[in-house]
């Protein structure tokens, strides 16, 4: 679904921020892409989203080179992603179901069709009682699960989170990535960054690790129970 | 329902109710900030509305000397050697022309006598042995003979009649009153088209603090894969309304300015025993002055919008 081919991104004032990065990820699969800050995670989820173009390499997605797409194709092929940021982006004017709502609002969508689906979205995220509502007065977690919802709305085949629970605590963390899971199960390719190691590794899911825009490393990290320390607290034996 | 109508009435439709929900949205918006729309549309009005005060007087002026033209006579002055009867048979031949309505014979005596009460050359002129004047025909265009040309047309005709001296419009002031008038029309519309590049420039510069105002929001609906035309679409209509709103205001400023001139005119017009009654903007005037509010709203807007968008969306 999502592959780069050598890609390296320089900015003029920054230098490199990737260097000669391959890899691919697959329909229906889900990755976290980690490293520390400034590693060159946020740049990669922007050169899918083609918020920025690559400096050298090719990124394809869906099979379409985005180096040949044109500047108006740009919004259709950001239809096929769904994006959710740290700081939900969300509009603190606009209810939550219109939050949700825009991206097929853009797209020109019949206005019944735009109620089923949001509906369907805020009720997949929980959040159907509160369609109505403005987003500052929900809770972090009900906000990025209303960001959530808007990534999902228009059936993306890719969605793409930075640092979606970054100010959330584990609980709520977890939760929002239970969410996420239940996404691939139906086909949608996942791709989150993350720093939250411990998540990460109690997941067990694909995860490529960043330094310094290298690819360091591509594996599934060991599943979470057998850890090199023993437990010192004493478990139910099975 | 909706199902069984075609694809493309469908979507249609869809864009209609996009574009009829994009100007009610932002229609709504100006309402919400009315200090601040009232201002940029009052800056609009005044300037839409002082180039056409400025063509309505022109008109009622240009209209009024039309009509001084049309009544005023075209003296014809006979060759010194022809006496009255002579006149009168050329007055006779003149009547039966179907461009010429009225003809009266100013007879000699009668000249001299005019002569004498509106020129205050009483005394001088009992001094000439006898009366040096001509006979006058004071000819009346017929009162469909109604274009200048024509008129220009007949007067040229009648001064190469045979036993005619010279011809002369007696309305030759109101002709030099035209010559001005066409010169002041044709500042207004240069006046006019430097207002209007300011309307486009003070609805650029209110859009572009709106596109600040609302970046987040533009960054986001790029973000979800808005297209261009669904971002700019708020403010073209946000340009359009300024304009609209702006042209009203400018419609009724011009009426007001009209109908405050219409007490000093007929103070005027008394004097000429006159009667003058001046005409405010027509419909099609009215119309066409909305309708290029509303354009230059959007001409201003679009560029804004093209210049600034352009800015937050680099890739």
């Amino acid at each position: 679904m999502i592959e780069f081919e050598h890609v390296s991104k320089r900015y003029p004032e920054r230098g490199d921020a990737l260097k000669d990065l391959s890899f691919r990820l697959d329909a229906g699969e889900m990755a976290f892409l980690t490293g520390h800050s400034g590693a060159g995670k946020s740049t990669l989820l922007k050169l899918i989203g083609l918020l920025e173009r690559p400096s050298r390499g090719s990124v394809r997605v869906g099979g379409d080179d985005l180096a040949r797409l044109p500047r108006r194709r740009i919004p259709a092929h950001r239809r096929r992603i769904g994006m959710v940021f740290q700081d939900h982006r969300l509009l603190a004017e606009r209810s939550v179901f219109d939050n949700v709502a825009l991206p097929l609002v853009s797209a020109g969508m019949h206005r019944q069709e735009i109620g089923k689906r949001v509906r369907a979205a805020l009720d997949q995220v929980g959040l159907l009682k509160l369609e109505r509502a403005l987003p500052l007065t929900l809770s972090s977690g009900e906000q990025q699960r209303v960001g959530i919802a808007r990534a999902v709305v228009g059936r993306p085949e890719v969605i793409l989170a930075d640092e979606p629970t970054g100010n959330l605590d584990p609980d709520l963390s977890r939760e929002i990535f239970r969410l996420f899971e239940r996404f691939v199960e139906v086909g949608v390719s996942l791709l989150i960054a993350t720093h939250d190691l411990d998540l990460i590794q109690s997941l067990g899911h694909r995860t490529l690790v960043l330094k310094q825009g290298r690819l360091v490393a591509d594996a599934i990290p060991r599943p979470p129970t057998p850890e090199p320390e023993p437990e010192p607290e004493p478990e139910p034996a099975p | 329902m909706s199902a069984r109508r075609p694809r493309w009435l469908r979507r249609l439709g869809t864009w209609v109710g996009d574009h009829r929900r994009a100007a009610t949205d932002t229609l709504d918006r100006l309402i919400r900030a009315p200090l601040a729309t009232l201002m940029t549309v009052a800056a609009i009005a005044i300037a839409l509305a002082l180039p056409a005060t400025l063509l309505a007087i022109t008109d009622n002026l240009e209209r009024l000397a039309g009509d001084w033209r049309r009544g005023a006579a075209l003296s014809l002055f006979l060759a010194p050697g022809l006496d009255e009867a002579a006149g009168g048979r050329l007055a006779a031949a003149l009547r039966t022309r179907i461009d010429i309505g009225r003809v009266d014979l100013v007879s000699r005596a009668a000249g001299l006598a005019e002569l004498r009460e509106y020129s205050g050359l009483g005394g001088a002129l009992d001094q000439l042995p006898d009366n040096p004047l001509p006979v006058v025909l004071a000819v009346y265009p017929a009162p469909d003979l109604t274009a200048e040309a024509d008129v220009d047309a007949l007067l040229t005709g009648l001064a190469a009649l045979p036993g005619v001296d010279f011809a002369q419009a007696d309305a030759q002031w109101v002709k030099r009153l035209q010559a001005i008038l066409s010169l002041l029309r044709e500042g207004t519309w240069l006046l006019g088209g430097m207002l209007a590049l300011g309307v486009v420039l003070v609805v650029g510069n209110t859009i572009r603090l709106e596109i600040e105002n609302r970046r987040d929001e533009i960054l986001v609906m790029d973000l979800v894969g808005a297209t261009g035309a669904f971002i700019r679409r708020p403010f073209l209509y946000a340009g359009a309304w300024y304009g609209l709103l702006g042209g009203i205001l400018a419609w009724a400023l011009v009426d007001t300015a009209v109908w405050l001139l219409q007490r000093p005119v007929d103070r005027v017009a008394a004097l000429y025993e006159a009667q003058l009654r001046l005409i405010g903007l027509d419909l099609h005037q009215s119309v066409a002055l909305l309708g290029l509010g509303t354009l230059l709203g959007m001409v201003g807007s679009r560029i804004a919008v093209g210049r600034h968008l352009k800015r937050l969306r680099p890739v």
